[in-house]
């Protein structure tokens, strides 16, 4: 072959690829930002470039995503059953955590960035029920040991990734206060994990019975 | 087609056999081995080069895998994993024991060169001394780094216990800021003697010519001795190259490495065998799914479990499709090292995108995937992976893998960059314990897939390349080739892959391994990745260490640029695609 032939063949690939990435702008001219051409070009037959424009378009995240964990509890229901709203926040109001303070999660985690104090009863005994919950997510490697291990369910990984922060020291640990979300959130962002949890409760609440 | 390990003639010994082996040294050395067992041979420490010698002239161990060291407490113990590549099989291991005080042994360099930079490294971490090694000095930590970190009376400035779980954390576990528990902010310690402003770290060693060569060659130029980074776009990370120059020709490499250094192995000794697991990620981060694989398989050895066959398909999907996102990657940084920015390596990132895609959807991560367990994985597949992933195989990746041949290897300018530059003749890569794409490319047919089949890789029908000058160029198409090969591995997996359990036995989050030892190994993209672990029958492996291709490869880097350009050192490094999460550890 002559010289350059292998040189203009590989030419021919990258003006392809200009073109295919263009003909998809061009489809859709005017809208900046356009749902369907995203999710096309983002999947496995998409062709042309990849660019995500972020933070304007952002790559939706799968169920298993995981970064730093949060606490699951029960939010406090009204007397129709309907979970208590906090005025304040406009969040569902604690009613239950499910955390017993086993210690597991804080076992399994590799780099021992959760610190959990447990509480105790007023005769001083201990209680099935955190008093105080640390995760330092400086030190979390988003592993999902903790999620992973937790007999209870009750810790769970979030889908929350926009973690930027002006300062470090305080606001980077997360106490119970900050952990923890509601059930009603864990089933959202995690609904095939939730369902088969809530199947797995029935069939054990079904061979109490 | 099912293809096994090469088999021995049946009229000679099982060399794979370590006590076959002690007996044939025995006949040469008669006083040598002081005992051997399944675990290893333990021989003289004075006649241990000897011993190696006839191990590598006589008996075809012709390959130095991987040298380690253990502190028993009250001695210690210098490991050598050998292997003959022509035969095959599993490493037989050699050890010597050394003296509690000032601890040294005979190096093997003169016999085998890839035990350079791993005998520093021993030297450096457990402060054994190796008599006769050329160039003994510190190489993952600092020259005036005070005490050896490996040996198990060593404590860091952060220490809190021994082990984890630390007690500090449950049931009464007030937060504290890691750098609070020490009175200076400071993770150093220095010697109780270190003066700062009079401290001069001891010179690096420097390659000259001697003036014969320089008159031969009839230079008018000096010679001078380039920095090359650490902070360095083409150096792929914190790495520096101490150059020594003679006009634009490369006359000595050093690498100087350690920048990203962790101490991995002592992080492992604290950790839980299972806590381990999401740190193998951090090795080599394009690969975490093949680390993944390698350190399971090792501790699954000393557990003796097997995961289900679902859990093995999963496995070998997960790191075939690593292979083959890494390759391409490789492939576009050896491009850009050649100075074409940025698109070929984007065109390899955007296929690379779709299938971290899929490790995301499964394991939860893209690059830290924390997802094989010891007998299984974490996480079943779901459909909606097998219909992407057999598109990806079936059709997609062929078709780029294509693609990027042509718009690669095609071009004329690379053929002129990458032939017959950065040689490096087989014997020398054999010797240098190089693994992986660049052993092969030197003409090695070997591939521990085929060698010592781990997983399910005899079941699959494949082909293992290579090249046949070990220049540039052939690193280049064996990585081509070797994607071509995945997607073959890929196919016949989909096509095969089983409905079942996912993994053997329950999930515990303190699996205690049974006493005992074991160096595993696994294909890696980047080659032989090795674990070698010791367990004393608890959570915590005793020993924990971690024999990174990349590090080793590094070895030949000298050999491989003298005599070439300066930009074409640069691109030779890019052909050996090294991490430096992996070198450092
Ligand atoms: S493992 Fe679960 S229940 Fe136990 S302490 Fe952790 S979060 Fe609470
Ligand atoms: S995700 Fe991993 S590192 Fe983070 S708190 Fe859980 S176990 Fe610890």
């Amino acid at each position: 072959m002559a010289f350059g032939l292998g040189l203009l063949n590989g030419l021919k690939y990258t003006a392809t690829r200009v073109f295919k990435t263009y003909v998809g702008d061009f489809k859709h001219l005017g809208r900046r930002y356009d749902d369907k051409l995203f999710k096309e070009r983002q999947s496995v037959k998409g062709s042309g470039i990849f660019t995500v424009q972020y933070p304007e378009e952002k790559l939706p995240v799968p169920e298993n995503f995981r970064v730093v964990p949060f606490l699951v509890y029960e939010p406090a229901l009204d007397e129709n059953g309907k979970p208590l709203i906090d005025p304040a926040t406009g969040k569902e109001m604690i009613g239950k955590q499910k955390c017993t303070a086993c210690g597991i999660c804080s076992k399994v985690c590799p780099p021992q960035c959760i610190w959990i104090v447990r509480a105790l009863t007023p005769e001083g005994k201990p209680k099935p029920q955190p008093a105080e919950f640390y995760i330092d997510i400086d030190i979390c490697m988003n592993c999902g040991s903790c999620a992973e291990f937790c007999p209870f369910d009750s810790i769970k990984m979030d889908h929350v990734y926009e973690l930027a922060n002006y300062e470090r020291h305080v606001s980077h640990i997360y106490d119970i206060g900050v952990l923890s979300k509601p059930a009603s959130y864990h089933a959202k962002i995690h609904p095939t994990d939730w369902a088969a949890e809530e199947a797995e409760r029935a069939a054990k609440e079904a061979k109490k019975k | 087609m099912s293809v096994t390990a090469p088999v021995a003639p049946p009229n000679t010994p099982n060399y794979n056999d370590p006590q076959i082996v002690a007996e044939q040294i025995k006949t040469k050395y008669p006083d040598a081995v002081e005992s051997s067992s399944a675990q290893g041979i333990v021989v003289q420490s004075d006649q241990l080069r000897e011993v190696a010698r006839y191990l590598h002239d006589e008996l075809a161990f012709d390959y130095l895998n991987n040298v380690t060291s253990v502190d028993w407490q009250d001695r210690f113990e210098v490991v050598y994993n050998l292997t003959s590549l022509e035969r095959g099989g599993a490493p037989i291991t050699l050890k010597v024991n050394a003296a509690r005080e000032n601890p040294s042994v005979p190096s093997l360099v003169p016999v085998f060169r890839g035990a350079d930079f791993q005998e520093r490294e021993v030297y450096d971490l457990m402060g054994i001394r190796f008599e006769g090694h050329p160039n003994l000095r510190r190489i993952l930590l600092w020259d005036g780094f005070e005490g050896y970190p490996l040996r198990k009376d060593y404590k860091e400035p952060y220490y809190e216990e021994e082990k984890k779980p630390f007690g500090s954390r449950w049931d009464k576990g007030h937060h504290v800021i890691a750098e609070d528990r020490n009175p200076w902010h400071d993770n150093v310690q220095y010697p109780s003697n270190f003066d700062a402003v009079a401290y001069k770290p001891p010179r690096d060693q420097i390659q000259v010519i001697d003036a014969a060569q320089a008159a031969a060659m009839r230079l008018r130029t000096d010679k001078i001795v380039l920095n090359f980074g650490p902070q360095h776009p083409s150096t792929h990370g914190v790495l520096r190259l101490r150059v020594t120059l003679e006009g634009e020709t490369v006359r000595g490499v050093e690498p100087i490495v350690g920048y990203l250094h962790r101490n991995h192995d002592k992080i492992g000794e604290r950790n839980t065998f299972v806590g381990n697991m999401p740190y193998t990620d951090r090795l080599d981060y394009f690969t975490s799914m093949a680390n993944n694989l390698a350190y399971a398989l090792t501790v699954e050895k000393l557990l003796g479990i097997k995961p289900p066959e679902r859990a093995e398909y999963i496995r070998v999907i997960m790191a075939e499709l690593t292979r083959w996102q890494n390759h391409a990657v490789a492939l576009g940084f050896i491009y850009n090292d050649l100075g074409a920015f940025y698109t070929p390596l984007i065109y390899a990132m955007e296929e690379r995108e779709l299938i971290l895609d899929l490790f995301e959807a499964t394991a939860g991560s893209r690059m830290m995937c924390n997802y094989m367990r010891f007998g299984g994985v974490a996480r079943d597949v779901t459909d909606d992976f097998i219909a992407k992933c057999k598109y990806l195989v079936n059709e997609r990746l062929p078709r780029r893998t294509d693609e990027l041949e042509a718009y690669m290897v095609g071009n004329e300018i690379f053929h002129s960059r990458a032939k017959n530059i950065g040689v490096l003749p087989r014997d020398l890569a054999i010797n240098y314990s190089t693994a992986g794409p660049v052993l092969r490319a030197s003409g090695v047919k070997y591939d521990i897939r085929r060698a010592e089949p781990y997983s399910i890789y005899d079941r699959f029908d494949f082909e293992i390349p290579t090249g046949t000058t070990g220049d540039l160029y052939d690193r280049f198409i064996v990585r081509v080739a070797e994607m071509r090969e995945s997607l073959k591995i890929l196919k016949q997996a989909l096509d095969q892959f089983p409905a079942g359990e996912i993994m053997t036995g329950k999930k515990n989050y303190q699996v205690r391994v049974p006493k005992g030892e074991a160096y595993g190994r696994g294909e890696n993209p980047k080659g032989e990745l090795g674990f070698y672990v010791v367990s004393d029958g608890t959570a915590n492996p005793y020993r924990y260490h971690v024999r990174g291709p990349s590090f080793i490869n590094l070895t030949a880097l000298n050999d491989m640029c003298v005599g070439y350009k300066i930009a074409d050192m640069i691109v030779i490094l890019g052909s050996l695609d090294i991490v430096m999460g992996e070198v450092d550890r």
